[in-house]
């Protein structure tokens, strides 16, 4: 949106926060005063520069545009509002998400989506490392390629990937669902590539509408998911954790 | 936590700019190290100059009457500038060597910061704008620096702790994380003649890579044999004479970002740290693969 149409003259027009103007403090703390069926629901975050900490711990189901790349934890706990980062995002973008949905138009660095209980992260460049890690219920879908170690310990919801994923995906994974469209360079510990039998067909189908993604079919990914040999302890097993 | 940062510049006319532009970079990451600082700028190179940056605790009684005292004994006109705690021996490359060991005779407590045809090293106990403003940092140019802001873990808040760690003519390095076999690494390279300053683990790494280059390897090849050399966690930015490289270990849990556009390419451990470098929105920005060499060279 350029710039010229920022104001605040109808009720409709977003909320604007320069951070170059105003500090980090006072934009949470606005939005964390946002109550119930506030007309209030479009918002709007100019310069965050990487700033650490943007939009978390919001609990009203507001639209948040951040124009430019956040530094760690953008849009954390998040619960029910809509945040869309126009740049790239820092360490543990949309840590504990509850519900809601992040959108990151560019990458996101490591640990993205980290123990997020529901929800949907959409992250239409890369993801590094890490991502999904211990995953609790949250979907993720990357338009890019993921690092090492994603979706480590991944107890659930879906991790989608149209691209590649580094080493040792899925290590320790409880019932997570992973679908990979393109190559894995390693699976980690008791993690295996599982049949995607038609309701995994309909779940992706679900998933990637959502996240808006066109002109890709679910038959083009595969899954990964739980061997479900490390459940409990087994002294045969005992190389593996 | 630490933070690190390093600018390589393409563009000669950016130059000038060089303590400017990496002061602002470093004092941006105040809040991930506020123990102490340091930088590391390369000058331009001068034909018949080499020089050695000293430092003091108590600088009135160390600096006064050195210049005149190290002409004499080396035999050679020698300059001094001083800059708070530390001071810039200027001398002819051939009497660079015999420089440093006379200035450790004649003034037994003086630390050496580092030494070489181009490099200049500050640090000090402090936050990181303190310490660019003792040393006027800003006005430096130069063609490539790094930088640290440092908080500490493996070894004892002091000057001598701080980063950049240079155990090699022009060369330094800074570090965020901390290595678990330092202790064997330096005990091997104590064997081969390296001397050591510090018990800090960054001290070994720095040694270990000028070690490497020292038997022939490039910054590349060298910064590759920490890879299987080091264990622990590390992200390291290097500075040599016309050189600058970064390695991540295989986990690669510590932060880093890149810019590159044409004018130059920078580091930082954060995103903060380049927001307001020249032509950033356009720039290429990537975070560096883990296990993975990047170097340039001038």
């Amino acid at each position: 949106m350029p710039a010229t149409t920022l104001s605040k003259t109808a009720a409709h027009d977003p909320r604007v926060f320069d951070l170059d103007q105003l500090s980090l403090r006072e934009l949470n703390q606005a939005l964390h005063n946002l109550a119930p069926g506030s007309n209030e629901t479009a918002w709007e975050v100019l310069n965050p520069k990487g700033s650490h900490s943007v939009a978390v711990g919001v609990d009203q189901p507001v639209a948040i545009d951040v124009r430019g790349s956040v530094g760690y934890y953008c849009g954390g706990m998040n619960s029910g509002s809509t945040i869309t980062v126009h740049g790239s995002a820092g360490p543990g973008v949309g840590e504990n998400m509850m519900s809601g949905s992040i959108t990151i138009k560019g990458d996101a660095s490591q640990y993205a989506g980290a123990t997020g209980k529901g929800g949907l992260l959409v992250i239409e460049g890369n993801a590094s490392s890490r991502c999904g890690i211990s995953m609790k219920g949250i979907d993720i879908v990357v338009h890019g390629n993921i690092g090492h170690m994603s979706a480590f310990m991944a107890q659930s919801g879906n991790l989608v990937v149209l691209g590649d994923a580094g080493d040792a995906l899925g290590d320790s994974i409880y019932e997570a669902r992973l679908f990979v469209r393109g190559k894995v360079d390693s699976l980690g510990a008791d993690c295996i590539a599982k049949e995607m039998r038609p309701e995994h067909l309909e779940l992706l189908q679900g998933l990637l509408d959502r996240a808006g993604v066109t002109g890709v079919k679910p038959a083009e990914f595969k899954r990964y998911g739980s061997a479900r040999t490390l459940y409990n302890f087994n002294i045969d097993n005992a190389d593996a954790y | 936590m630490c933070g690190i940062v390093g600018l390589f510049l393409k563009d000669k006319a950016l130059e000038p700019q060089l303590g400017a532009m990496l002061s602002q970079m470093l004092i941006s990451l105040s809040d991930r190290g506020p123990d102490s600082a340091g930088i590391a700028i390369y000058g331009a190179p001068s034909k018949n100059e080499a020089k050695i940056t000293i430092q003091s605790a108590k600088p009135d009684r160390d600096f006064r009457g050195l210049e005149a005292e190290l002409a004499k004994a080396i035999g050679t006109p020698v300059t001094i500038a001083v800059k708070s705690t530390h001071a810039v021996v200027r001398t002819t490359p051939a009497k660079i060597d015999e420089a440093r060991e006379t200035i450790q005779a004649l003034r037994p407590d003086i630390r050496i910061m580092g030494a070489g045809d181009v490099v200049e090293i500050y640090k000090e106990v402090g936050l990181p704008e303190a310490v660019v403003d003792r040393f006027d940092v800003r006005k430096m140019t130069g063609t490539h620096g790094i930088g640290h802001t440092r908080m500490a873990t493996e070894s004892a808040v002091t000057t001598m702790g701080a980063h950049p760690f240079s155990t090699g003519a022009d060369q330094c390095l800074v570090h965020n994380g901390s290595l678990s076999n330092h202790n064997n690494v330096r005990r091997e390279l104590i064997r081969e003649g390296m001397k050591f300053e510090t018990e800090n683990d960054t001290e070994v790494a720095a040694a270990y890579l000028s070690s490497q280059m020292a038997h022939g390897k490039n910054l590349g090849e060298a910064l590759e044999g920490t890879l299987s050399d080091l264990d622990g966690f590390f992200t390291f930015v290097v500075g040599t004479k016309n050189g600058f490289g970064v390695v991540r270990d295989p986990i690669a849990c510590k932060p880093a970002v890149m810019a590159e556009t044409d004018q130059y390419v920078a580091f930082g451990s954060e995103y903060r740290a380049l927001t307001k470098l020249p032509g950033i929105d356009n720039a290429r920005v990537w975070e560096p693969e883990p296990a993975t060499v990047y170097f340039w060279e001038h």
